[in-house]
């Protein structure tokens, strides 16, 4: 593990479970999620992957305060996942940008800084340094909709951390982007989390993403949703195009795509491990 | 020929004529998709809707005039515009639906406007006049009845309850015949001039509230749990999302309300005894309807210029207010 047990934590779970109760009459209670324990450190960056169905957006926005638990406790901070999101204890990011098509880029940076009512002048100001630091300086007069896709990612990211929140979810960020896009927006999201030293709980169904950005990989399965591994990722800390290239890369993203594998019941063979993994990373 | 005098008659502009083929412009123009950016925006967008307005206007008047060419009743001039001609024109067939009392000559129409009643005042003068008495009614009405709608709809939206109780009997109040209600309100109530606006909003509010129901929740569902991770309170939302989001479907409501209150104001002015607004002007020539067929078109002329000019109003409100949102697709949301 490369978790430093000295940190302190910012998201503990344990026992969580989710039952999805449907209205329609006569159908069964769905199990979302069973069993989940996990402890998230101070400046980690855990991805959560799985088949989808495994309730790994579910796990997040459980996290988020966002959908209520049926069963085991949170803490987010050392508080209630309530209490932390009243006090916007953390930064959402999801798959679409969710921009307000009617405000500016720098007005939706603003946004939360403007519900939590600070002053207008320190609003513009932390909102064109957070727009700084995605690389869209020269846009904060746009409106989102006139941005590229990608360009309208790194605005909600910029939003997500205008008010400074210990912690990031991101429920797949760049599922949406192209893979060229995608890869950008990995390096870039690395750059924020080192200057920012934010916790971040990542949500992808890119195994290489997984591994990429990532100190830990949380490996999860459906039917009930569960946690099958928790798979360290010892990469340097400081991550890069070659970090790619890297064999150790290439044994954790095989390592993680078998934990998959098991997690669904037909466990791979290894020895081919390598030619696949070469093959996704083309 | 003899029909050459006519086109000689209608030859110079009618400064009406063209101010409905600008204001129809604007109309179509605002049902065609808006554009990025006031830039883009430009002259080129705009010069073929008001061509087009303008050449439908014209084959209604050829329609119209051509007609009654074909099978109108016959004329007679001795003098245009003090020069003396000597026109007797019978039309090859003799068709009722093109007659003067359905169809006047267009001429009879425009004359309508520069006659002078018994007190020597023009009756354009009179019209106009009207039409502004008619369109303070319906300028209140307007504003009533959409902040009414409004206000309604953000209830609507934040007490679920509300809406199953509710909604039918708002939908109850749109199928009673607003003719019925009218006398009901501005007799009832004696509340003379503000019992005319209560009649406009009586037909705007109920656009407005279906729009701005619908409206408040159109936004993403992310949208919400965004301002939900925020900690924002009801009316944050209100403000931040529901009431931006709900923008554009407003004004189309704003576009439906804009011409029914005018209707409404008018439909107010019938039973109340005012005469200052356009329904006095229409009830007047009414009653000379078989003898002077040209005030009654006059009238309703102005009614209907009126109600484009409230119409336009609200288009270049929206154009303003909206102008910052992504340019929708033809059809869509206006």
């Amino acid at each position: 593990m490369t978790e430093p047990a000295a940190l302190a934590p910012v998201v503990e779970l344990s026992g969580v479970s989710k039952t999805f109760r449907s209205t329609t009459v006569g159908s069964t209670p769905v199990q979302a999620l069973t069993g989940i324990d996990l402890t998230i450190r101070q400046g980690e960056f855990v991805s959560l992957i799985g088949p989808s169905g495994c309730g790994k957006s579910t796990l997040l926005r459980i996290v988020g305060d966002l959908t209520p638990v049926s069963g085991g406790t949170i803490l987010v901070n050392g508080k209630s996942a309530e209490r932390a999101r009243r006090d916007r204890d953390y930064g959402m990011v999801f798959q679409a940008p969710v921009l307000f098509d009617w405000r500016s880029v720098q007005g939706n940076v603003e946004l939360p800084l403007e519900i939590t009512g600070r002053p207008a002048g320190e609003r513009a100001a932390r909102a064109k340094a957070m727009l700084d630091l995605v690389e869209l300086g020269e846009f904060t007069g746009h409106q989102p909709w006139q941005l590229s896709g990608g360009m309208q990612q790194r605005v909600a990211i910029a939003r997500a951390l205008a008010l400074d929140p210990a912690l990031l979810l991101m429920d797949e960020p760049f599922g949406a982007l192209d893979e060229m896009t995608r890869e950008r927006m990995n390096l870039e999201l690395l750059r924020i989390w080192e200057r920012t030293d934010t916790t971040v709980i990542f949500v992808t169904h890119s195994i290489p993403e997984a591994v990429f950005l990532s100190t830990r990989v949380v490996v999860m399965s459906a039917r009930p949703g569960r946690i099958t591994e928790i798979i360290g990722i010892d990469l340097p800390r400081r991550r890069d195009v070659e970090t790619r290239e890297l064999e150790r890369y290439f044994e954790l993203v095989t390592r993680v795509r078998e934990a998959l594998r098991r997690g669904e019941g037909n466990a791979p063979v290894g020895g081919q491990a390598r030619v696949r993994a070469e093959g996704l990373s083309a | 020929m003899t029909t050459e005098p006519v086109h000689e008659e209608l030859g110079g502009p009618d400064p009406a004529l063209a101010e409905a083929e600008l204001e129809l412009a604007a109309d179509l123009d605002a049902i065609a998709p808006r554009r990025q950016g006031r830039a883009a925006g430009g002259s080129r967008v705009r010069v073929r809707p008001i061509l087009g307005s303008i050449a439908i206007v014209i084959a209604i008047l050829v329609v119209w005039e051509g007609g009654k060419w074909l099978g109108g009743d016959p004329w007679r001039f001795k003098s245009i515009l003090g020069f003396p001609v000597a026109i007797d024109y019978h039309p090859p067939f003799a068709w009722k639906f093109f007659s003067d009392l359905n169809f006047p000559h267009l001429w009879v129409i425009l004359e309508a406007f520069v006659r002078r009643d018994s007190n020597g005042v023009p009756v354009t003068v009179l019209l106009v006049e009207a039409a502004f008495f008619t369109f303070r009614g319906a300028l209140a009405g307007f504003i009533l009845g959409a902040s009414l709608g409004l206000g309604l709809a953000i209830a609507l939206v934040h007490i679920r309850l509300l809406e199953r109780s509710l909604v039918p009997l708002l939908v109850a109040s749109q199928t009673v015949p607003i003719v019925a209600v009218a006398p009901v309100i501005v007799v009832g109530l004696k509340a003379g001039w503000f019992g005319i606006a209560l009649v406009a909003a009586y037909l705007t509010f109920f656009p407005v509230t279906i729009a701005a129901v619908r409206g408040m929740r159109s936004a993403d569902q992310r949208a919400f749990e965004l301002m939900r991770s925020y900690a924002a309170s009801d009316r944050e939302i209100l403000l931040h999302l529901r009431l931006p989001a709900a923008a554009p479907y407003l004004f189309t409501a704003f576009k439906i309300a804009a011409t029914a209150s005018v209707v409404g104001a008018i439909v107010g002015e019938l039973p109340s005894g005012i005469r200052d607004g356009l329904a006095g002007q229409l009830l007047n020539a009414m009653q000379y309807y078989s003898i002077q067929p040209g005030a009654l078109w006059a009238a309703i002329v102005v009614a209907s210029l009126l109600g484009i000019g409230c119409f336009a109003l609200v288009v270049l409100a929206e154009r303003r207010v909206l102008r910052n949102y992504r340019p929708t697709e033809p059809g869509a949301a206006t």
